[in-house]
């Protein structure tokens, strides 16, 4: 997107409106318009495909709601932790695993097979450690989003330039000063893209629990409109929902530099 | 990856890294188990390791847990098929049109970066409380990483194939099946495999959270039951599942993937 938008910078002469956009913009259009012809036409149940009237207007009432942004609080709260959490314990243990080739052999094996097994069907066991509360959700946050930081840690400490592990070791660097000068700089965008893939997993970890079992957060509320069979409600937090993914996912991506990688 | 570095001539060093980590995970249990029998962990939290071992008999003689594993696997089979169908024809029409690909393929990213399986109450009330929208939740989560791959791979067949095509005057639909598609075939099943996994992974998912269907399903009545070693037992059994499914593909995309 942003490459369009730089193209048509440039290109001077160029129509104002690139054939791209056009395209999207006729996409959306037939998209919405498909949509609301679903939502009169009767084929489905009622309410099942609400109109776009009802669902902005939902999305106008969730987003003026202040136990709406307590509940978003709350869900930031838990997969922030979960994030904090997960993340240090990734990081530590990639970076061990990293550095150590016998340790990596001997455990990396169990990271690396453990790590595409679906997470969810451990909350009743985090139920029982840790209880009903928010613990047990920022628990399954953590397990999430533990794997994809401590195994692409490791990977990009293993594809660090050897020349400048020399370098160091040349100035005689101490192993903090290692860490400090050489390491953790070399390794920013494998770090930042094992937080990327965290947050995303912490955050499908944190908000699954709370569809399972919880009295707040944004699961819990996604949960009750489908008690209450609100439909236009519960499309207009998905909807909220994954712009707000989205948008956290690709802010972490342009902090750590990572779409300057892509476009080199 | 870590297979990757490993020396082609095996000795008895080669084993001793394996050992330790396999040695340490046993001592791991034992240590679980001296715990719990002391009393300083509480047994009804973590059950004894020997009694989670015990429970598996009970996993199969009174849970079926053969029958829910087909369950599973059938759901992940028709969400497999669908993703593979699905997602190479779109990929391949994205592709075949540049503007459109330039136009969707951010939108497919992104896509693929949003927690999609949290629509599994919208599913609910379209299909439900069944079987479909545990294979729904399961081909959608699926659908991304195939398209990518997809449009990656016939993006990325190397010029002199196609030009030798373009001499033997193939049309469209033979320059497709005969040079594009087999060329990219291994890095769509790259997207393949990214994709059932991540089927696998929402299918077990939806089934624990929706209560119906296989092995989730399975986890979720033991844990309400408070059979808490056949919870253990039933949560290790869907992991060495899907790590045998994992270990599976990654050994059906070796096999494709052309020797260097």
């Amino acid at each position: 997107m942003a490459e369009t938008g730089r193209l048509s910078q440039t290109a001077v002469g160029s129509p104002v409106i690139s054939p791209v956009t056009l395209l999207r913009t006729a996409i959306i259009l037939a998209v919405l318009a498909a949509w609301e012809l679903l939502a009169h036409s009767g084929w489905l149940y009622r309410d099942v495909v609400p109109s776009l009237l009802s669902i902005g207007r939902a999305m106008g009432a969730l987003l003026t709601d202040r136990n709406y942004y307590f509940n978003l609080g709350v869900t930031a709260a838990e997969i922030l932790t979960a994030l904090a959490i997960g993340g240090s314990a990734g990081l530590v243990v990639g970076l061990v695993l990293g550095a150590n080739r016998f340790l990596s052999r001997a455990f990396e094996p169990y990271l690396y097979y453990l790590g595409p097994t679906p997470k969810i069907i451990f909350f009743p066991v985090m139920i029982m450690w840790f209880g009903v509360g928010p613990e047990s959700k920022v628990a399954l946050g953590t397990l999430s989003c533990f794997f994809p930081v401590a195994l692409n840690v490791a990977a990009g400490m293993r594809q660090i330039d050897k020349v400048l592990i020399r370098v160091g070791r040349s100035f005689r660097a101490s192993t903090w000063q290692m860490v400090q000068k050489i390491y953790l700089p070399a390794m920013r965008h494998p770090i930042i893209n094992g937080i990327r893939l965290g947050f995303g997993f912490a955050l499908i970890g944190t908000l699954l629990a709370e569809t399972k079992l919880s009295n707040k957060g944004i699961g819990f509320l996604i949960i009750q409109t489908y008690s209450i069979f609100d439909m236009p409600a519960m499309y207009a937090m998905l909807i909220v929902l994954f712009v707000l993914a989205i948008g956290a996912n690709s802010l972490i991506g342009k902090l750590g530099g990572l779409d300057s990688i892509k476009r080199s | 990856m870590t297979t990757a570095d490993t020396p082609a001539v095996t000795s008895g060093r080669d084993y001793a890294a394996p050992l330790v980590g396999l040695g340490t995970f046993v001592a791991f249990l034992l240590v679980i188990e001296a715990v719990i029998r002391i009393g300083w962990l509480n047994r009804f939290i973590v059950p004894p390791p020997s009694e989670i071992i015990a429970s598996f008999g009970n996993l199969f003689t009174e849970e079926h847990i053969v029958y829910r594993f087909f369950f599973t696997a059938g759901e992940c089979f028709i969400a497999g098929v669908l993703v593979t169908i699905c997602g190479i024809a779109i990929g391949v029409v994205m592709q075949r049109y540049s503007l459109l690909q330039r136009a969707c393929e951010t939108w497919v990213a992104a896509f693929a970066s949003a927690p999609l399986v949290l629509t599994y109450p919208l599913f609910m009330v379209i299909f439900g409380r069944n079987a479909w929208t545990i294979i729904m939740m399961g081909f959608l989560s699926a659908l991304p990483p195939v398209i990518l791959k997809t449009i990656e791979g016939i993006s990325g067949t190397r010029k002199v194939l196609v030009n030798v095509g373009r001499s033997f005057k193939l049309t469209p639909t033979q320059q497709f099946w005969k040079i594009l598609f087999p060329a990219a075939l291994p890095t769509i099943f790259v997207g393949i495999r990214l994709g059932l996994i991540f089927a696998l992974i929402n299918v077990v998912g939806t089934e624990f959270l929706i209560n119906f269907g296989g092995l989730g399903q399975l986890i979720n009545d033991l844990a309400e039951r408070y059979d808490l070693a056949g919870t253990y037992a039933a949560i290790c059994f869907v992991i060495l599942v899907s790590v045998l499914f994992f270990m599976g593909l990654e050994k059906a995309e070796r096999w494709l993937r052309p020797v260097a």
